[in-house]
């Protein structure tokens, strides 16, 4: 199915990340509605009540909000969005540098090479 | 809410020889969609079919929503069993037919949505179909149902992986919150996603009762890779 979940994490956390992913990146824009338990858990192909789990947590976060009529809806505060927005490349690139490092390449080495992949002369 | 499925010490000996369960007991919640899991000879068919009332128990107890398996039970309970039993003579609308007369709780328009969906013809014979098909058509006609437990032998051994995938959301669309469905299966990678929780059996004993984010929190692995640790020949 569409969601490639690993099969080795606990799957709330790797639905959580997903939506996290898909609202920062702007697939649900904030104030716009998510759609339901059940519709993402069809389209994940994933058990409902792990979805809902998933989304109870986004909710303690306040990156998704319970309204009385819409359901849920993507927070409005473009902040809060941000934020989660830095923490998850904070993340990527702690990941990279270890790996690269592992590979042996020191910070010049890494710097250099990100320079030239991005377009940029290298030093 | 009381559980919905209690099994007390459920034994069943076949010729007073061959033991297929061995004093299980279990207790199956509302709200869940469970994985009956255990190899060959485990004693998975033999408990799905005490619980339809197809086999009585040597010794113990099954009881459903507090009754024994009977006419009570059966209003309440959706099963497919492994092996079709539909008419091969008849067209699948009068299999409709019969469902709805059959079962109070069977709803045809979801029935109709799932087999256009699927672009099987209400006007083909059983007998003209192809096994896929004729098993898809019986899942359809199951999960049509408003059942407080389904009951699934297999229910996607035998259809391709893009039916199996429809299969799969039929499930988790279908089934209401306080519904419960077991589902008995080998393939389970391919269904361990939609899983709250498992239950492996081995030789008629229960080994294991878990949910699917527990294993893969305390062992690391997917349910499918322990279940292959622990049943490993």
């Amino acid at each position: 199915m569409a969601w490639n979940l690993n099969s080795d994490r606990p799957i709330y956390a790797q639905i959580l990340e997903r939506i996290q992913m898909q609202i920062v990146s702007g697939v649900y824009q904030p104030g716009t509605k998510i759609p339901s338990v059940r519709e993402l858990a069809a389209d994940a192909g994933v058990n409902p009540n792990t979805m809902q789990k998933a989304l109870a947590e986004l909710e303690r976060s306040g990156l998704v909000m319970t309204q009385r009529t819409s359901g849920r809806v993507v927070t409005e505060d473009l902040n809060m969005i941000k934020e989660i927005r830095n923490q998850l490349a904070g993340e990527q690139v702690k990941e990279f540098v270890k790996k690269m490092k592992d590979l042996g390449f020191d910070r010049e080495d890494i710097i250099d090479l990100l320079t030239k992949e991005t377009g940029g002369e290298s030093a | 809410m009381s559980e919905l499925v209690e099994i007390r010490n459920l034994t069943k000996v076949y010729d007073k020889k061959k033991t297929a369960l061995n004093g299980l007991n279990l207790t199956l919640p509302r709200g869940r969609i469970i994985g009956l899991l255990g190899p060959n000879g485990s004693g998975k068919t033999t408990l799905i079919k005490i619980m339809n009332g197809l086999l009585t128990p040597t010794e113990g107890e099954v009881l459903v929503g507090g009754e024994k398996p009977g006419p009570v039970t059966k209003a309440h309970i959706s099963y497919l069993p492994e092996r079709t039993y539909l008419s091969a003579g008849k067209k699948v609308s009068e299999l409709l037919a019969f469902f709805e007369d059959f079962y109070e709780d069977f709803r045809p328009e979801r029935a109709r949505e799932m087999l256009a969906s699927l672009s099987i013809d209400e006007n083909a014979k059983i007998k003209t179909l192809s096994k896929g098909t004729r098993e898809k058509v019986q899942l359809i006609l199951v999960m049509s149902r408003d059942a407080d437990l389904f009951v699934l032998d297999e229910p996607i051994a035998g259809v391709d992986p893009a039916a199996r995938d429809y299969i799969i959301r039929t499930i988790i669309t279908n089934y209401n919150e306080n519904a419960t469905v077991l589902l008995s299966t080998h393939l389970i990678s391919d269904i361990e996603n939609i899983l709250d929780e498992v239950v492996f059996l081995k030789e008629g004993n229960l080994v294991l009762q878990a949910t699917v984010e527990e294993i893969r929190e305390q062992k690391g692995k997917s349910v499918d890779a322990y279940f292959r640790e622990v049943f490993a020949c």
